[in-house]
Parts: C-alpha cells; sequence; structure tokens
C-alpha cells in the first residue's frame, strides 16, 4: 500500500482548489489562491531539479564510457556559459540576449526547417503503411489546404479557394471538436481519479 | 454563480456518480471486454518482448505542466509509466522514461523508484530523464536518446505539438515501434502520420484501464462512453431544435 500521507495530501489539496473554483465562498476562495501560489513555486523549484537532472545525465555519460560524448559535451558547455552569463550579468541583459538571439533562436529555426521535411517524409511512410481511404483522405486534405495557403505560381484554381474555406469552417472544426470533447472527458476522469486516489502518480510504495 | 459554472459543477458531479456507481457494479461482476485498441495491443506484445529479449521500452511523457490543462495527460503517463515499469523492471534493461518538463521528471522517477521497490530491484534516476525544458530542445534530447540506446518500443503518451515528428522519425529510423496519443489538436495530426499506432482523442486516457490498472480505471472508462452518449444525444436535439427554428 502506498504512504497514506502523499495520498490524504494530494486528496485534500485536490478537493479545496476544486471546490474553491466553483464555489465562491471567501475561505475556500483564499484557501484556493494560498494553495496555487504554493504550487507555483513547487513547479519553480521543480524547473531547477529539471536542469539538475539534464546536468547530472550528462555528467554521467561523460565520465561513463558511452558513445556519442561530443553532444554531452555540447550540452555541459552551453549550460554552464549560459547560467554564468545570466546569472552573473542577469537574464535580459545584451549578453545574455545575444545567447538568445544569436544560438538559441537560430539552432530551433533550424530545427523547425527539419521539421517540414520530416513531416512530408511521414505523410509519403503513411501512406506506405496503411494505404487505405481514410489515409488518402487526410494526406489529400493536408495537400488542399497547403496549394491554397499561398499563391502556386499565380495560378488560380477554380474551387478550390472554396474548397478550402469549407474544409476549415466545416469537416475540420467538426472533427477538432468531436476530438476535444473526448479529451475533456479523458480529462474530467483522470482529475477524478488522482482526486478519489485511485490514482497516485507520487510517493513510493 | 454562473450558468456555465453550475453545468460544469453538476457534469463533475454526474461523472463522480457515474465511476462510483460503475466501479460498486464491477466489485460484483467481471467486466465486459474492452473493444480493441491496436495500439494497446501492440504495447502488450512489446511489453512481452521487453522482457523475454531485453529490448528496452521508452516512454516519453512529453511537456505537460503540473499546473496547466495538459498536466492530466502527464498523469495519465505517469500511470501508464508505473504499470509498466512493474511489469518489465526485471528484465534486464528496464523501461526509461524521458520528459520535458521539471515536476513530470520528478514524478517519473519516483514511478519507476516505486516499480523497482515493489519488484525488490535496485532504482536507478537514469531511468526518469529531462532531455530538454524548451519544446524543440526536449525533442532533440529525446531523439539524440532514441538514438544511442537499443529501443524496442517508443510510447509517447504526454502533451506533445509538432515536434513530435522528429521523436517519431528518429524511432523509425531504428526501426522501433512507435504507439502515442497527446491532447494536443496539432500534435495528434502529427502523431496520426507519424506514429504507427496513433491514439486518437479520448483513447489515449484509457491507457490505465488496458492496462490493468485497476478497477476505477476501468469504470472512468465507462463513465466517460455514457457521458459521450449524453453528449451526442444533446447535440443531437440541439441540431434538430435549430433545425426546426426552436433555438
Amino acid at each position: 500500500m502506498k504512504n497514506p500521507i502523499y495520498a490524504a495530501v494530494a486528496i485534500g489539496v485536490g478537493l479545496v482548489v476544486l471546490v474553491g473554483y466553483f464555489l465562491q465562498i471567501d475561505l475556500l476562495v483564499n484557501l484556493r489562491i494560498i494553495l496555487l501560489n504554493w504550487a507555483t513555486i513547487l513547479i519553480a523549484v521543480a524547473l531547477l531539479v529539471g536542469v539538475v537532472n539534464l546536468f547530472t545525465v550528462h555528467w554521467r555519460k561523460l565520465s561513463t564510457d558511452q558513445p556519442d560524448k561530443i553532444n554531452s559535451i555540447a550540452l555541459l558547455v552551453g549550460l554552464t556559459i549560459t547560467l554564468a552569463v545570466s546569472g552573473w550579468f542577469g537574464p535580459t541583459t545584451p549578453i545574455s540576449l545575444w545567447i538568445f538571439n544569436y544560438i538559441q533562436i537560430p539552432v530551433e529555426a533550424s530545427l523547425m526547417a527539419l521539421l517540414s521535411v520530416v513531416l512530408i517524409y511521414a505523410g509519403v511512410r503513411l501512406l506506405r503503411r496503411k494505404p487505405n481511404l481514410l489515409t488518402i483522405t487526410f494526406i489529400a486534405t493536408a495537400v488542399v489546404i497547403l496549394l491554397m495557403s499561398g499563391h502556386l505560381f499565380g495560378i488560380d484554381i477554380p474551387g478550390l479557394a472554396a474548397l478550402r474555406i469549407w474544409i476549415g469552417k466545416v469537416p475540420a472544426v467538426a472533427g477538432a471538436r468531436g476530438i476535444l470533447l473526448g479529451v475533456s472527458l479523458g480529462i474530467i476522469a483522470a482529475g477524478l481519479r488522482i482526486l478519489m486516489g485511485a490514482d497516485r502518480p507520487y510517493g513510493e510504495n | 454563480m454562473s450558468a456555465l459554472y453550475i453545468v460544469a459543477f453538476i457534469t463533475v458531479l454526474v461523472f463522480f456518480g457515474l465511476m462510483l456507481g460503475v466501479a460498486f457494479i464491477l466489485r460484483r461482476r467481471e467486466a465486459p471486454r474492452l473493444r480493441e485498441i491496436p495500439a494497446f495491443k501492440r504495447l502488450h506484445r512489446a511489453i512481452g518482448l521487453a522482457v523475454e529479449d531485453g529490448s528496452r521500452l521508452h516512454i516519453s511523457l512529453g511537456r505537460g505542466q503540473m499546473l496547466s490543462r495538459q498536466s492530466a495527460i502527464g498523469y495519465v503517463g505517469l500511470s501508464i509509466l508505473d504499470r509498466i515499469g512493474r511489469s518489465t523492471s526485471i528484465s534486464d534493461r528496464p523501461p526509461v522514461a524521458t520528459s520535458g518538463e521539471g515536476s513530470l521528471g520528478i514524478l517519473s522517477q519516483d514511478s519507476q523508484r516505486a516499480a523497482a521497490k515493489y519488484l525488490g530491484v535496485e532504482s536507478d534516476p537514469m531511468w526518469g530523464r529531462v532531455t530538454g525544458l524548451t519544446p524543440l530542445s526536449y525533442a532533440a534530447g529525446t531523439l539524440s536518446f532514441i538514438e544511442e540506446e537499443e529501443i524496442g518500443a517508443n510510447l509517447l503518451i504526454g502533451s506533445f505539438g509538432n515536434e513530435v515528428a522528429l521523436i517519431t522519425d528518429a524511432a523509425e529510423r531504428k526501426e522501433g515501434i512507435t504507439l502515442g496519443g497527446t491532447d494536443n489538436l496539432t500534435g495528434q495530426a502529427v502523431m496520426f502520420a507519424a506514429a504507427q499506432e496513433p491514439l486518437i482523442g479520448e483513447e489515449t486516457y484509457a491507457g490505465g484501464a488496458y492496462l490493468g490498472a485497476g478497477r476505477m480505471h476501468t469504470a472512468s472508462l465507462y463513465a466517460q462512453d455514457i457521458l459521450r452518449w449524453v453528449l451526442i444525444g444533446l447535440i443531437l436535439i440541439g441540431a434538430l431544435l435549430k433545425l426546426f427554428g426552436v433555438l
């Protein structure tokens, strides 16, 4: 059996926050705000723990005999320099922003560019893996939307613009709403399982 | 309290009641068979293979913040990680969880530690890793992890955007199985094309029930089904009333 203290804290706090959201009773609302502020601080601490975890994993890879050490060296050097510069000069000073504007943004932009190629490749692979009506509809819709997102050599294919607007307004919205309704029900179920203590992704046995 | 709050509060109460009711019924009788979802069928096979041939399972938990709407999918991922950890931690190569958020990283290590303790084996903090803290750095860190390890199956359950395509592509190149679901609409569209077995909409939230996480998981699945039919009915009635000019 899992430690009952963790469960009691999680269930108690969860109930106060949930009831405080629906019922506008001063005591509950104030308590809810205090608990959410504590949670925000804890999340920020968890972010720091995440950075430490990232550092530890790559430090351990470097100190043990593992392949591709160059990636770990790049990460550790980059992380140390960024932390030192931001910590010493402040996160919004020109030198810190230089790192952000001239290193992080270009690297992420190149990954975004790579992503578009990967997505085209994924589409082709999907056609090979599951050549059925659903797949063909998916790919055809994507192609129509892409073709009409910009002028293709200045050519205007009659009916395509209207088709794109119709796809965007009717089947796409209907499908998205259907998926979001399912997701919402799933979110309620997951939340209630935590509140009931049936799901306990915290604490050891 | 506004009408919207009242409707939301009643919905939560009805859901809660339905879950308790179904769980009570399931105590006395065996649960009917759940409909087959190919992704979970393949996951069961992958878990078996991981134990038999020592291939590693990789569970990617995404980057859902614990104080946001994305926390629910994060909890589902952690619940699945816990079940898989208990099934495969005894193998030569226990599953590894990667995440793109600090609190998810801590919770994944906690789940792994609990699973190891349950099986009486020693846990390793490397089983729960934070691979990056922005969407693209998380994807880049995870794909380099996939490149370096011998992974049999990659389960992607969490909050992902279009960057998930980079992760699935790396997994495909290593000839590993990719299964996944997310709460993000863009991520779902990308996963439909890129993952071998995508989970659509609420299917992702059914993971616990399909992996035998307990009666309450199955009960919540039935409650979801009942409420979905109620919603379908209400939408149809609303459409008909609109058609006849009543609304």
